[in-house]
């Protein structure tokens, strides 16, 4: 198929158009999986809708809206928007900083009228968006350039650096592996991928010594031995086992879940809701649900390489990815196989700023597929 | 400038090989997280389940009632009191636990200190945990609480059980108490009722020797609780077994009254059925009130205890170890006949030379007792008379007569820490303190001084054996549970039944006859005579000076440097069924024999109450056994007839 010149491409869809070439099939995976996570809130309060179900219920929904309207929004709109989002990102994260309010000890809210805005969520998403929008223009040469490269890593490290500090070191990591993959997908030559791996790997010793706070510390050292302490620090990881492998192959049973049901989880019904499900749904229930997680991801990689502008394969295969990160340190964490990192499970964990910027990070998805055909000059900055 | 070059198509390229390679990276995430999840579920998945239902289910202990103790018509010494108490459950107080606390104060009696309490014992304890508030509430109060329940919220009326002793001190020797479990004997006791919250053990008397039986066996009832403890549902419960009681031979009537009589002095005293060795009374005055020690006894209360001069938490009646004094010439005499000394006639000048020693009696003053035969020697406690007895004996034969009379050895009496006394032997004393045995020991042991110690409970003994001529041992308790307890027989003693019947003789005229240590404080009573002999346990030597000087009345004398007065007996005199011991501590009176005076009161009360005739609340052991000894007097009016 010969490429169209980008003069003779479509340059808008109509409204009508573009909702019937949503991928519905990707919006219905997305919902079983939204209505999966209500259930289990539903089943963590005891067989109540409240205090989390509901709720979560009300801001899957909102977040369907805000999926359906990214996705009718022109892919290069989104270009254009790009690097205000980013801009007002890092605002909204230095503002956490001098005004949010404390919380789990850890500085990590602002308030929105009503709202409880997590600016580190809302970073994820504009990073992808921004640093899809540096590289759109770059070729692989260029990329590897010391001065892209800077300015890239200064666009990951900065937001990085007042994450941490709020703290919170597992958001930090997903901000920094979302960076690290779209340079490694825009061609990042090897020679300095190979050096940055050792560097670090040398730099871990480092970190532990001087940068990690000692609540940090001590996750990581539960995480290593938590039988030593199961009252504890480990306490979390311990009951999450118990919760999980008590599951079986087939599973307790909806509502039956004795562990978070008794309250054994903690924070059963934010980041530990994987365990719940791995509990009342055993094995079977549990590989279910990773084969959806999975499906979803493999849309994403699709819709990626189908684009045909730099901007929308990064823009998609940085959201997919970031979702993925989720999935990955979630799962790793309650199952005990990393430390203990505060990281929810997309689209299952109870939280608003989670749920509206996934689900905005599957709209932008959407635009990608629904604008696939859409192709963007290099130099072009998209348009509004 | 064309709008795609060529450079497009290169890093569409990598992009897509790239894309690729992340894609399967993501696959091999996915692998480890479904491999992850077949270790936990699949493989160690029996694991973890018994993980989360030892997690969810709760072995809650269920405290079964302790056994009851009875005496033996079956009147209760100790018992389970219905506690009413109030509890707080502070997560219900929906007016703050304070406002709680002042509300219940307006309904009854609440101290300030107690408020204070209930509000630490409330900050300490998770929410949902109810605190008591008030405990022993009268059934007035209780009700009170009751109806104005709608009011209170967070308020839980309940009903909890505790010990009770009825009879408070009177009995607390025999009885021992109950109280929390100490550490140590949580270490070395694994019945799980040992650490249940609020659980009492026996640790005196007989709430300690029989605290297996009382105690039952722990019911269980199993819950399912929350991660912070709280109970969600009951799964299913074991109701447990509850204590056996134990019933005594104890007649709790006499033994208040024994109680009651010595009070107010330091002394001990025994009754027992000279016939089997059944305790009726076993008092050691002064006691104290278990029901402080089930509650938790006090600072103050503790120190009173402890350091009193009269040693309140010490049973004397089975730890107190006295010299025996003249009480010892009744086995002394026994085993005299039995010796070729049965018309041995001695002449009393009042003192007596050995080597450069002077022996004195108590008549030194008077010129001595003059010819003294046997019975009168017991009649008079002539100290000459058993001296010469003493001397021609020896000391391992005085030891051998003393064992066989219940002396030197415990007597098995059913209460922890009973003493063994001491009867020297030549063996004993090389070994002990590595020099060989005078004579004048000998002398001196012969009337129950020097090494000699007794408990009460052994004098007791000796009364009954004298009485009965068989080796009948104490015993208290008759059956635990629904088993009667086995006593074997009791064996005749190797004495004859002249020595016997000539000791008895001596005994009955000691009381009955004028001129006998005892008649000032004999039973006129016809049929209820009693015989016995009077003894004095010196706490202090007797200097030459004061010989010299004439010795200081005992009254004078600070109260802890007094003799003891002892003094056994049975009776009747003709048919003996009750024999009795008194220790009286530094109450030595030569005059008025106090000690007599209170066997007198408490033999008499016996006698007349009739103890032993009447029907028990169990059936008798041994019942071959209790055979009374053949009359070997026609009474007591005799010897005053005959003009002893």
């Amino acid at each position: 198929m010969a490429l169209r010149p980008y003069a003779v491409a479509k340059r808008t869809l109509g409204m009508a158009d573009k909702l019937l070439d949503v991928n519905w099939g990707l919006v219905l995976l997305i919902s079983i999986i939204a209505s999966a996570g209500i259930a289990m809130l539903y089943s963590v309060a005891g067989g109540h809708w409240n205090p989390w179900a509901l709720s979560q219920l009300s801001k899957f929904v909102l977040g369907f809206l805000i999926m359906v309207v990214a996705a009718s929004i022109d892919v290069r709109v989104w270009m254009s928007l790009a690097y205000p989002a980013y801009g007002l990102a890092l605002l909204l994260l230095v503002a956490v900083d001098v005004a949010g309010h404390v919380g789990l000890g850890a500085q990590r809210w602002i308030m929105l009228g009503p709202l409880e805005l997590q600016p580190s969520e809302l970073m994820k998403i504009s990073l992808v968006l921004a640093l899809a929008r540096f590289l759109h223009g770059k070729s692989v040469e260029e990329v590897s350039k010391p001065l892209n490269l800077g300015i890239a890593l200064v666009m990951i490290g900065v937001p990085a650096l007042f994450v941490v500090i709020e703290p919170n070191l597992g958001t930090t990591l997903i901000i920094v592996m979302d960076g690290i993959s779209l340079l490694f997908l825009a061609g990042l030559s090897w020679y300095w991928i190979i050096p940055a791996v050792s560097a670090i790997v040398t730099a871990i010793p480092l970190a532990w010594r001087f940068v990690l706070h000692d609540y940090q510390k001590a996750r990581v050292m539960t995480f290593l031995n938590p039988e030593a302490d199961a009252l504890g620090a480990g306490w979390n990881i311990t009951q999450a086992k118990i919760a999980i492998g008590s599951g079986g192959l087939s599973g307790k049973g909806f509502l039956q879940g004795t562990q978070s049901r008794l309250n054994f989880l903690p924070e059963k019904q934010t980041d530990f809701i994987w365990t719940s499900l791995c509990e009342e749904f055993g094995f079977v229930g549990a590989v279910a649900m990773l084969v959806l997680f999975a499906t979803v991801i493999f849309y994403g990689v699709q819709i990626a390489m189908s684009a045909r502008s730099q901007f929308a394969r990064l823009l998609s295969m940085g959201v997919t990815l970031n979702f993925f990160f989720y999935i990955m340190v979630n799962g790793l964490m309650v199952m005990g196989l990393i430390p203990v990192v505060g990281i929810p499970m997309p689209l299952l964990s109870y939280g608003g700023t989670a749920m509206l910027t996934v689900m905005f990070g599957f709209g932008l998805l959407l635009s990608v597929h629904v604008h696939r055909q859409v192709e963007i000059p290099r130099h072009s900055g998209g348009i509004i | 400038m064309p709008l795609f070059d060529k450079k497009d198509k290169s890093r569409y390229a990598t992009f897509s090989r790239r894309s690729l390679a992340m894609g399967g990276g993501m696959a091999l995430v996915f692998a480890v997280l479904g491999g992850r999840l077949y270790q936990l579920q699949i493989r160690d998945g029996e694991e973890y389940k018994t993980e989360a239902e030892d997690n969810r289910i709760n072995e809650r202990l269920l405290a079964p009632p302790r056994g009851r103790i009875f005496d033996r018509f079956g009147v209760e010494l100790a018992n389970n009191r219905r506690n009413y108490r109030v509890l707080l459950v502070a997560e219900q107080a929906t007016d703050g636990v304070a406002e709680a606390l002042d509300t219940i104060g307006e309904v009854i009696q609440l101290t300030d200190v107690q408020k204070k309490r209930v509000m630490t014992e409330l900050a300490q304890n998770k929410k949902f945990v109810p605190v008591p508030v008030a405990e022993n509430l009268t059934w007035e109060e209780f009700s009170r609480i009751n109806l104005h329940l709608p009011y209170l919220p967070g308020v839980q009326p309940d009903v909890s059980e505790t010990r009770d002793y009825p009879y408070g001190p009177e009995m607390v020797h025999v009885l021992g108490y109950v109280a929390s479990v100490s550490e140590q004997e949580l270490a070395h006791d694994d019945d799980p009722l040992m650490s249940l919250p609020g659980m009492r053990i026996g640790k005196r008397g007989i709430e300690k020797e029989f605290d297996k039986q009382l105690r039952g066996r722990a019911g269980a009832s199993r819950v399912e609780v929350n991660a912070y403890g709280r109970v969600i549902r009951e799964l299913g419960k074991d109701p447990g077994v509850p204590g056996q009681d134990v019933w005594l031979s104890l007649d709790g009537e006499l033994q208040r009254f024994a109680d009651q009589r010595l009070s107010g002095e330091s002394a001990a005293c025994v009754v027992m059925d000279a016939t089997n060795g059944d305790v009726l009374a076993l008092s050691s005055t002064p006691g104290f009130d278990p029901n402080w020690f089930n509650v938790g006894v006090t600072g103050p209360q503790w120190r009173e205890l402890a350091t009193s001069e009269y040693k309140p938490l010490l049973n004397k009646a089975i730890a107190g170890t006295y010299p025996p004094g003249s009480t010892f010439k009744t086995a002394m005499a026994l085993a005299a006949v039995d010796n070729g000394m049965d018309d041995l006639v001695v002449d009393c000048t009042g003192s007596i030379r050995l080597g450069d020693h002077t022996f004195y009696c108590d008549a030194w003053r008077i010129g001595g007792h003059g010819h003294v035969s046997l019975t009168r020697g017991i009649q008079v406690s002539c100290d000459i008379y058993f001296y010469e007895v003493a001397r021609r004996l020896g000391i391992d034969k005085m030891a051998e007569a003393a064992n066989a009379l219940g002396l030197g050895s415990p007597t098995g009496i059913e209460l922890p820490g009973e003493l063994g006394g001491l009867i020297p032997t030549r063996a004993w004393k090389m070994k002990r303190f590595g020099v060989p045995w005078q004579q004048g020991e000998t002398l001196v042991n012969g009337i129950g001084q020097g090494y000699v110690l007794a408990t009460p409970i052994q004098l007791c003994t000796l009364a009954a054996r004298l009485a009965t001529g068989k080796a009948v041992s104490p015993r208290l308790a008759h059956q635990v549970g629904g088993a009667l307890q086995s006593h074997p027989l009791a064996a005749p003693l190797p004495f004859s039944d002249k020595a016997f019947a000539m000791v008895r003789e001596g005994m009955g005229m000691a009381v009955n006859a004028p001129g006998g240590t005892a008649y000032g404080s004999r039973i006129l009573q016809p049929g209820f005579e009693m015989a016995g002999k009077t003894g004095t346990a010196q706490v202090r030597r007797i200097t030459r000076e004061e010989r010299q000087s004439g010795l200081t009345p005992q009254s004078q004398l600070p109260w802890a440097q007094r003799e003891h007065a002892l003094f056994i007996a049975f009776a009747p005199l003709d048919n003996p069924r009750y024999a009795a011991s008194i220790v009286l501590e530094h109450g030595g009176n030569a005059h008025t024999e106090p000690q007599v005076q209170f066997a007198r009161d408490i033999l008499t009360f016996a006698q007349t109450r009739d103890t032993l005739g009447k029907q028990t609340a169990y059936p008798p052991i041994n019942a071959a056994a209790a055979v009374p000894p053949t009359p070997t007097t026609n009474g007591g009016q005799k010897f005053a007839k005959a003009g002893y």
